[in-house]
């Protein structure tokens, strides 16, 4: 399975893509997604698994990363370790830091390999039921995806589909696929051949949070000391086991789904630990299995979300959108084929994501407290530099300046999303599933000769329609009980 | 609670077209209005070549859609208001201004012109004033980056002032 693997090239890149995950993970404001967007143009140079392996291995030590900031400073690093920081701020506080991310390591490392063993055995399972399905199928599939990042993303629901649907509508511009007729092109050559999708991400990713740090600059950290990492003992493991293992398996199923992925999977994952927990009312006060139950989540989270992508071609996550994006422009078509004619490409990234897992481990529990000190690093140095790299990055893949003046447009308007409560992670999905939702519908109407009630008559697609309108009403279900 | 008690009230009486929830309604109905009244323009397939929807049915249906759940947030915002957003702060405008002027400078004189300036601007007025780290961040850091891709992806930056004295 990791014979790919052992090759020093492989490892080298391993290396480098954990080492580079961690220091975005542990930088407020950037993370996996943006990180994976901005080195998207180097992996140019690169053989198609070692691009995927790169992005990979940044992913899962990018979604640990972001722990040792929720605990040494109460700043997520990203979104996924928000709920790290409940308690273990509270306990680095109590001059238990070193234990705090020990266990925060553990239990990560152990989430993550739990998910890896999900996407071995699952994603074979799911690319097989994927030959069962045609166009119909998919295009219920596609809406299916987008109504359960309403459902259950972050925010608002109904914000999530405005979103989701505007993403949608930029995978519109340029020439119709089917036709070649122009759609939203005004006359703009550049415009003809559709938006990019990394100038879309680096902008509502990179560049609205830059937009965002200009508006926090006299925030202060305080930051707590840390002395060395602990290794959980005996007492803690006899503790936090189960809650472990709930959470990876929580994890793993909440990244399968089409949502964001770690950062659902962590706050399911915390509250879920709380709700089993002997001692409920020290979570909020530094609670070891507060801190369990969302780091194994947000790390199981990252196998399970590359499950739809790598079988369907859905992307479980954003970050998995920016991979996806890395396969296709690498040639590698992921679905049911991929398993069939490249079963040595897809062992290749299942063992990367094994080592990465143990890497970040290792690499954690030694340099925590060196990568801590990267926060240190100013933002009125770190984000003019990183400005030039999303910059050069951008314009780099198609050589045209329009991409970046695209992306600047993209990050002032995800910075006022953002600002009114609109995620831009489904916009993301939305893009990515666009050209999906669009040509299967249209092709499945063609089969169907316009007939849209045919696809009532086709039971994977009504399964998944059905699904889709439990995905709707599930928020409101939840609101009005929450009400009572 | 006291302070809450007092947001909401003042919210309360800001005439609606002040308010978040109205400016965002607006905006979204307003630009996805423009943009179904485009699609109007679009081309339309021969009925002998249609085959399943013409091509502006599908951004058609979208349009609409967005409208539809637009009028919704606003409708339950009547119920449920948003929380008032602090007022942006002078660093916020100024590193707009900053991406107004790398656009009109990478337009007209040179590309990596452009990005030294708008880093120089923005950590300055970020709070930057050691000249070292302005210089670290305007130029050093930027040419390094010039030179790795240019050297390592092969890249070919666009023509400019600078750039031409590296290329020719």
């Amino acid at each position: 399975m990791m014979a790919p693997l052992f090759s020093s090239k492989l490892l080298i890149v391993l290396l480098f893509g954990t080492l580079f995950g961690l220091i975005l993970g542990v930088l407020p404001g950037l993370g996996p997604t943006t990180g994976g967007a901005l080195i998207l143009p180097f992996t140019m140079t690169l053989d198609p698994l070692s691009a995927i392996v790169l992005l990979t291995s940044i992913y899962c030590a990018g979604t640990y990363g972001g722990a040792i900031t929720a605990v040494l400073i109460n700043t997520p690093g990203t979104p996924a370790a928000a709920a790290t920081c409940l308690d273990g701020y509270p306990l680095a506080q109590k001059g238990e830091a070193g234990r705090a991310l020990g266990m925060a390591t553990v239990s990560s490392t152990v989430g993550g390999i739990f998910s890896v063993i999900v996407l071995v055995f699952f994603a074979p399972v799911l690319a097989k039921l994927a030959y069962e399905f045609g166009q119909p199928e998919y295009f219920a599939l596609a809406i299916f995806g987008l109504t359960m990042l309403a459902s259950i993303g972050e925010g608002s629901p109904i914000k999530n589909l405005i979103a989701g649907a505007f993403g949608i509508l930029i995978s519109t511009i340029g020439k119709d696929f089917m036709t070649s007729i122009d759609r939203f092109t005004y006359g703009i050559n550049e415009l003809s051949v559709g938006i990019g999708f990394i100038p879309v991400v680096v902008g509502l990713f990179a560049i609205s949070e830059m937009l965002t740090q200009s508006t926090l600059l006299d925030q202060v950290f305080k930051r707590v000391a840390l002395k060395a990492v602990k290794l959980p003992s005996l007492d803690d493991y006899k503790k936090t086991w189960k809650t472990i293992l709930r959470s990876s398996g929580i994890g793993s199923f909440i990244g399968v789904l089409p949502a964001e992925g770690g950062t659902v999977a962590s706050l399911i994952g915390y509250s879920e630990a709380k709700r089993f927990s002997k001692e409920p009312e020290e979570f909020g006060k530094g609670s070891i299995e507060g801190i369990a139950g969302a780091e194994a989540a947000n790390n199981a989270a990252t196998g399970g979300a590359m499950v739809p992508t790598l079988a369907l071609g859905i992307p479980g996550s954003a970050t998995t959108a920016v991979i996806l994006t890395g396969l296709i422009i690498h040639g590698v078509r992921p679905g049911p084929d991929l398993f069939r004619e490249q079963p040595d490409f897809l062992y290749g990234i299942f063992g990367a994501m094994l080592i990465a897992n143990v890497l970040f481990f290792i690499f954690g529990f030694f340099g925590a407290k060196l990568f801590a000190r990267i926060t240190l690093v100013p933002n009125k140095i770190l984000w003019p530099m990183i400005f030039a790299v999303s910059v050069c990055g951008t314009y780099s893949l198609s050589q045209s300046i329009i991409d970046v003046w695209i992306m600047l447009f993209f990050g002032v308007l995800g910075f006022f999303m953002r600002r009114f409560g609109f995620s831009v992670v489904p916009v993301i999905i939305g893009l990515i599933l666009g050209e999906l939702v669009e040509g299967t519908l249209r092709q499945s109407l063609v089969i169907f000769d316009g007939n849209w009630l045919m696809f009532l008559t086709r039971p994977i697609a009504l399964t998944f329609f059905i699904l889709s309108f439990i995905a709707l009403a599930f928020p409101l279900l939840r609101s009005k009980k929450q009400k009572k | 609670m006291n302070n809450v008690h007092n947001k909401k009230r003042a919210n309360k009486s800001l005439p609606f077209f002040f308010k978040d929830e109205f400016k965002v309604f607006f905006v979204i109905i307003f630009f996805s209005t423009i943009l179904l009244i485009s699609t109007f323009t679009f081309d339309k397939v021969p009925p002998i070549l249609n085959r399943g929807i013409q091509p502006a049915t599908f951004p058609k249906g979208l349009l609409v859609l967005i409208m539809f759940l637009t009028t919704i947030i606003y409708y339950l915002s009547f119920k449920n208001p948003w929380k008032k957003e602090k007022k942006l702060p002078k660093p916020f405008f100024l590193t707009i201004l900053s991406f107004i002027l790398f656009v009109i400078i990478s337009k007209t004189l040179d590309f990596f012109l452009a990005i030294s300036v708008l880093s120089i601007f923005v950590s300055y007025n970020w709070g930057e004033k050691r000249v070292f780290y302005l210089l670290l961040v305007g130029i050093i850091f930027p040419l390094v980056v010039f030179i790795f891709f240019e050297m390592i992806l092969g890249l070919r930056f666009p023509p400019g002032i600078i750039t031409n004295l590296y290329y020719y």
